[in-house]
């Protein structure tokens, strides 16, 4: 973790705690072999009229790390209680390693969990709150000092052990409630939105620290966020959920760029929905004057569709004068400066509005009020109902 | 043209700051004011009678005419000999036992409020709670006596004077002392508890730990200063109680207020007013130390549950 988190020490005693830390993860990781796999069976969850979780089905591999990402109210946090044993299924399975831990209680499923208000104990020094587990496991005192040496190492708050939580600031507070979740080398590593109630600045070196260490232990890992962004970056796998179900579970490049669904699609960056109107066969939509071909399955034959696309597939040309149609008649009303990228604001002839992003070298092209051309690239695109 | 201007630009300002000042002199005024009532009410309700008592304590005065005045350490001494003493005791060990079953009574009763899913449970224990931990004196020893007196209602229908019970001992005192020390106990421990956050019983059992763990390792000892508190507020009012015991015990259970209350009146011996104000003086001492006791633990229980 961040060096300007502890005091200075020697070379050599920083040399040593740092060979301690490496000593401690690799016996994580020996302990723990490839990590757990863990499997949701058609789980369900119901809070009053209000079903958090819908039949859920997901899968997660040994030793990676996977988000679950949702607006509120998705499941993702029951979901992740489910695995912790604090909420129980109405219907289904969860299975850890092949055994369902369905009815096991929440003390003996060995899944660590860090939470989003660090929920530290307040009366207990941080060495104390990270030993706690092994306090419970009547570990005695001399392993408990050292495994809890080892951890604070391993979290880079090698001379905070003696600190209580008010004299921690939320960062730090978050590395010993991450240390204290693998005091008992648990199967599984459960994250509960950990970076939200942190400062920008914290939550970007935290997150690293955190796929760090997930990485060196090898530790099979859900996590829940609703940040996009966090877990587009830290996670090997995204499992997106809405309204209780899985929207769809893949690597974040792939969940970029082939979003299974509409949800997907607008939940993950930023999405442009263009009027079209699907052809005789529903395998083509006219849109801005081309005829893309649909992805997926298909549509309905001529019908009314909106038509998905990302605003870095949007293509803009100064429109030439005397030119027709509708593409023709586009016209930006701004831009946005974003740093390398500008986002161009562009009004068509229907009154749509399209965002496009560009270099912003090129962007200074098209200043407000110029008419422009609006054009998409010859790939499959995402179609869905058109929307009021 | 320009000096003329400078002198109106500085003029401006400070003109503008001067109701400025004025009014912050005002403001810094109007607190002292505000809080005068309150002070002339302490300063009279408990400030005289606080130093009449320290004066009186240290006190004596000869008999017959010319009634000097002598200090003296004499009645504090008397204060702490005797049957004065055997009260004091008898208050302690009373105060004591009766605290101590109200907070463990209390607490439980709190918890099982706390956690009740039904909100009108919460609010019906609160409101009676509010009224019985106000209900004392006579008219509660009168309720007890009806009761459980020698021809109370559930004694003579229980047959419990057959089996040796009497509402007029210590333990039919600390029977009665419950009825509003318990409800008071609730009061002071229902915030506490609320405060108890559902992710450190979450974080407990995570990392292995049940049920009994948890309270014993993280429960109690997060509450423990909000118990002592509370522990302490019970045993002062308990302490401090004299109407009930009165109206209930009369003299056959020795208690520190009751010989006060003897020794001002002059009922079993006269002049010994002065002791009855050293005995207070030791009531203020006992009280001080719970206090000091108290006020760090407070401090650090505000702290955890924020």
């Amino acid at each position: 973790m961040s060096s300007s988190a502890a005091p200075a020490t020697t070379g050599g005693t920083s040399r040593r705690m740092q060979g301690e830390a490496a000593t401690a993860a690799q016996e994580d990781r020996q302990d723990r072999e490839t990590g757990a796999t863990v499997e949701f069976r058609q789980v369900r969850r119901a809070f009053g009229a209000a079903v958090a979780l819908d039949g859920l089905d997901l899968d997660v591999r040994p030793g990676e790390l996977l988000a679950l990402l949702g607006p509120s109210g998705c499941g993702k946090t029951t979901a992740l209680r489910m695995l912790a044993g604090f909420e129980t299924p109405e219907s289904g399975e969860v299975v850890v390693d092949g055994e369902d831990v369905t009815s096991v209680p929440a003390n003996r499923r060995d899944a660590g969990m860090v939470f989003q208000s660090y929920s530290l104990f307040p009366h207990l020094s941080a060495a104390d709150n990270v030993a706690f587990g092994l306090r419970m496991r009547k570990v005695s005192a001399r392993e408990r000092r050292a495994r809890a040496a080892e951890l604070l190492e391993l979290v880079g708050l090698p001379h905070h052990g003696d600190r209580y939580p008010h004299q921690l600031s939320g960062g730090q507070q978050q590395r010993i409630a991450l240390a204290r979740a693998l005091a008992l080398r648990p199967r599984v590593l459960l994250l509960d939105e950990p970076l939200s109630a942190l400062d920008a600045k914290v939550r970007l070196a935290l997150r690293e620290e955190i796929r760090r260490l997930q990485r060196e232990l090898a530790i099979t890992t859900l996590f829940v966020t609703h940040d996009q962004e966090e877990a587009l970056s830290m996670a090997d796998r995204v499992a997106v959920m809405h309204a209780g179900r899985l929207e769809q579970c893949a690597e974040p490049g792939e969940l970029y760029a082939r979003p299974a669904t509409a949800f997907v699609a607008e939940f993950v960056g930023t999405m442009n929905r263009i009027p079209g109107r699907t052809g005789d066969d529903g395998g083509v939509v006219e849109v801005v004057g081309r005829r893309l071909p649909v992805d997926g399955p298909g549509a309905a034959p001529h019908r009314e569709v909106d038509v998905l696309v990302r605003p870095e597939a949007v293509e803009l040309a100064v429109a030439e004068k005397g030119t027709k149609g509708a593409e023709g008649t586009a016209r930006v009303t701004g831009t946005t400066f974003l740093g390398a990228v500008t986002r161009i604001s562009v009004r068509l002839a229907d009154g749509t509005l399209v965002k496009a992003d560009m270099t912003t070298h090129t962007a200074t092209a098209f200043p407000a009020g110029t008419a422009v051309t609006v054009g998409l690239p010859e790939r499959p695109v995402l179609v869905d109902e058109r929307r009021a | 043209m320009s000096a003329s201007t400078d002198v109106t630009a500085t003029a401006a300002p400070a003109a503008a700051a001067a109701p400025a000042t004025a009014r912050r002199r005002a403001h810094a005024a109007a607190g002292p004011l505000a809080v005068a009532p309150l002070l002339i009410v302490v300063a009279v309700a408990f400030g005289i009678p606080a130093l009449a008592m320290l004066g009186g304590a240290f006190t004596t005065t000869d008999n017959g005419p010319g009634t000097a005045v002598h200090y003296t350490t004499g009645n504090l001494t008397a204060s702490l000999q005797g049957a004065y003493l055997t009260a004091l005791l008898g208050s302690v060990k009373l105060s004591l036992t009766a605290a101590l079953i109200s907070t463990v009574a209390g607490l439980l009763l709190a918890q099982a409020v706390v956690t009740s899913r039904y909100a009108v449970l919460r609010h019906a224990v609160l409101s009676a709670s509010g009224v019985l931990a106000n209900f004392g004196g006579v008219p509660l020893a009168f309720a007890f006596v009806a009761t459980l007196g020698n021809a109370g209602v559930l004694t003579q229908h229980l047959g419990l004077d057959k089996a040796g019970w009497s509402l007029y001992s210590f333990w039919g005192l600390v029977l009665v002392y419950l009825y509003f020390l318990v409800p008071l106990m609730v009061l002071t421990v229902i915030p506490s508890l609320d405060g108890l956050r559902a992710q450190w019983r979450e974080a407990a059992q995570n990392n292995g730990a049940t049920t009994w763990q948890y309270w014993r390792h993280v429960a109690l000892p997060v509450l423990a200063p909000s118990l002592l508190g509370g522990f302490v507020l019970l045993f002062g009012s308990a302490f401090a109680a004299y109407a009930t015991a009165r109206a209930m015990v009369g003299a056959s259970v020795p208690l520190i207020t009751l010989q006060i209350a003897n020794a001002l009146n002059g009922n079993v011996f006269a002049g010994q007013g002065n002791v009855g104000l050293a005995m207070s003086l030791d009531m203020v001492v006992v009280a001080g130390l719970v206090m000091a006791v108290y006020i760090p633990l407070q401090r650090r229980s505000a702290r955890w549950l924020v």
